[in-house]
């Protein structure tokens, strides 16, 4: 009897669907978290760009949507948000730089504990604009 | 006398037509045997319909790459106190990014379609390989001596890699970097089909494919130097055109 092995085509196959798993974390080593958090951030930042236009066409409403618009972003909430702004901004780009300089050949075999440096330099950024934007 | 564990393990199953599932098998196992070591052994003793894949047992035919705890591992080199404890539970699935034959048995024709497509070599001449202290002149005599690739296509870099699963044309670390191997300047033709949509642009330097290697291959860096070569030998190629 000749038993003839079926290749399941459908199951497993690469897929562009399966760009959620693009943020599924378990099983990641630390590029992957890398990885995730650029396209996090990124996602992020464009949400932030419709948001942004959408809250600056309130001023088109004339003076009374201007002081609404003063009142909204006065608030604690909204600067929290512009903090959390400011955050992505930093991650994403000190690890694009980091992507930048990989791809060209700089620090490929170090980009671990390039990573790790940036990460803590992002971070001390982020404090620092987080007491000036909370205490100014 | 050796430790016992006793562990559970849980193993992607999926025949033909039918929906996965996990089968679970309770086991004892060494903490210090590897991980086939236990899937080998609920074949021989507790269910002969559990498919995988295996043949050398020491990290050279790469054939038992499997997803453990979710994480890419060959598996004939892989403790089992590295990816469990005492009491703890042990998944066992088929690797990413290949269509599924049969449980834990995925068609890795794709991977080696296109390794022989770039040319990859299983051998090269002692020279050409990349070791770690190389002479500073290798003299002629040397040219006879070959030395087996590193990569042993076992396919974790594909099963890892967040690229691949997203495309089925990508090209993929292992074999990007059998075509870095080559290098471009030797094999030109190479260098329309790693500059592409498909080839090393379609890398997100996500570094997974290094991470999971079990052979040092390295296959990222090797991918970010055939950007180098490729970005040479364009912009070379505007110099010599004019």
């Amino acid at each position: 009897m000749i038993w003839r092995l079926k290749v399941d085509t459908q199951h497993n196959r690469p897929s562009p669907s399966k760009f959620w798993n693009w943020f599924n974390p378990v099983g990641r080593q630390t590029s992957g978290w890398a990885f995730m958090l650029q396209r996090v951030t990124a996602l992020g930042l464009t949400f932030y760009l419709f948001l942004h236009l959408i809250i600056l066409g309130q001023l088109a409403n004339g003076p009374q949507g201007y002081d609404s618009f003063i009142a909204l972003v006065s608030s604690p909430v909204w600067i929290a948000g512009e903090l959390l702004v400011v955050a992505a901004a930093f991650l994403h780009g000190l690890n694009g730089i980091r992507i930048i300089l990989t791809t060209f050949g700089v620090s490929v075999t170090r980009q671990k504990q390039l990573f790790y440096i940036l990460m803590v330099l992002a971070l001390i950024i982020i404090v620092i604009f987080g007491i000036h934007m909370f205490t100014a | 006398m050796s430790e016992k564990w006793n562990i559970i393990l849980k193993v992607l199953r999926q025949k033909q037509g039918e929906t996965s599932h996990f089968d679970e098998y309770k086991m004892d196992a060494d903490p210090d045997e590897y991980v086939l070591d236990v899937v080998e052994r609920v074949w021989a003793f507790k269910d002969r319909t559990v498919c995988f894949r295996h043949a050398c047992h020491h990290s050279t035919c790469g054939a038992c790459g499997m997803r453990v705890n979710d994480a890419e591992k060959l598996t004939c080199i892989t403790y089992i106190r590295e990816v469990t404890r005492d009491g703890g539970t042990l998944k066992v699935e088929p690797l990413r990014n290949f269509p599924v034959v049969s449980d834990l048995v995925v068609d890795m024709g794709s991977l080696y379609r296109r390794l022989e497509a770039v040319g990859a070599r299983s051998v090269l001449p002692a020279p050409e390989a990349e070791i770690e202290k190389p002479p500073s002149r290798w003299s002629s005599d040397d040219e006879q001596y070959i030395r087996l690739a590193d990569c042993i296509e076992c396919g974790l870099c594909i099963s890892a890699c967040p690229a691949a699963a997203t495309s089925s044309d990508y090209l993929g670390p292992a074999v990007l970097a059998g075509a870095q191997a080559n290098g471009l300047k030797l094999n030109p033709e190479l260098l329309n089909m790693v500059d592409s949509e498909d080839g090393v642009w379609r890398c997100h330097s996500a570094f997974e494919c290094t991470a999971v290697c079990p052979s040092f291959v390295d296959p990222a860096r090797r991918i970010m130097d055939l950007r180098t070569q490729i970005f040479k030998e364009r912009v070379g190629g505007l110099f010599r055109k004019a």
